[in-house]
């Protein structure tokens, strides 16, 4: 197919060209992060239909959840998640017209970082022990 | 024909699309989604091997229930607006780019409505 006016146009942010930078990276990362979260929402709602059905669904459900690649799944979304919230309210700061000193972009972009491993961690850590609760 | 520069005619005519609204709706539902996803996130970590009837039980609750449907609506919504944005940066082909835009819609309706009567089912046992 002859490719029309429109479709010659370079499209918007070009991932090949430019050297990885901090800045890039998390931007990028945001993107990703965004595709997995929509991705486990299927999951999700696979988990709320399962409730919905009955004791056997559920059970399996969880038993998947509970296996080690379910466990890995929860591990990259829960990650995902810490990591997309911590950043959109880095936007948030932007959209509000602050913090756009270079060195405050690196900085936050550390922040958003570390906060996003350490809020995981938290999370896991609390979840080993509340595992327990219901045994 | 009217003597105008192309300038003077696109003035005040914006982009003659809806950027802005989806920009709002974007950043509100981002808004929305922050102590919602953090309360489930928050829920979720006991619920996860929480046996059948605890977990069923929990969504008896009319606050629970209200919150989970606007988890759901938020979420679909923030989710469906994002992989809009990224369809529309990295495909090009004019028809396949709205086909899939399309698809995404209604992947994200069904998802959210599929969600919702679960829900529903639940707390009117």
């Amino acid at each position: 197919m002859i490719p029309s006016l429109e479709e010659k146009r370079p499209l918007s942010p070009h991932l090949q060209i430019y050297r990885i930078q901090i800045t890039s990276l998390l931007s990028i990362l945001h993107r990703v992060t965004g595709i997995v979260l929509y991705g486990g929402s299927f999951l999700w709602a696979l988990w709320f239909i399962a409730l919905a059905i009955g004791p056997e669904s559920y059970e399996k459900m969880q038993a998947f959840l509970l296996h080690p690649v379910g466990l890995i799944i929860l591990l990259g979304w829960s990650f995902s998640f810490f990591y997309h919230l911590c950043n959109g309210m880095r936007h948030m700061m932007w959209d509000w017209g602050m913090g756009y000193e270079m060195v405050t972009v690196r900085r936050t972009g550390w922040l958003v970082v570390i906060s996003s491993f350490f809020l995981t961690g938290a999370a896991w850590i609390l979840g080993i022990l509340m595992g327990k609760v219901w045994s | 024909m009217r003597y105008e520069t192309n300038f003077h005619k696109a003035q005040g005519l914006g982009s003659a699309k809806s950027g802005l609204h989806h920009w709002m709706a974007q950043r509100i539902s981002a808004i929305a989604l922050i102590p919602l996803s953090l309360w489930f996130v928050g829920a979720f970590i006991l619920l996860l091997t929480a046996p059948f009837d605890q977990a069923q039980q929990w969504l008896t609750s009319p606050w629970v229930g209200t919150a989970v449907i606007l988890l759901t609506l938020a979420m679909f919504y923030h989710g469906y607006l994002g992989m809009q944005v990224i369809l529309e940066d990295y495909v090009p082909h004019t028809s396949t780019r709205w086909s899939l835009i399309l698809l995404l819609k209604f992947l994200s309706a069904v998802m959210a409505l599929l969600t919702i009567l679960s829900v529903l089912k639940i707390f009117l046992r």
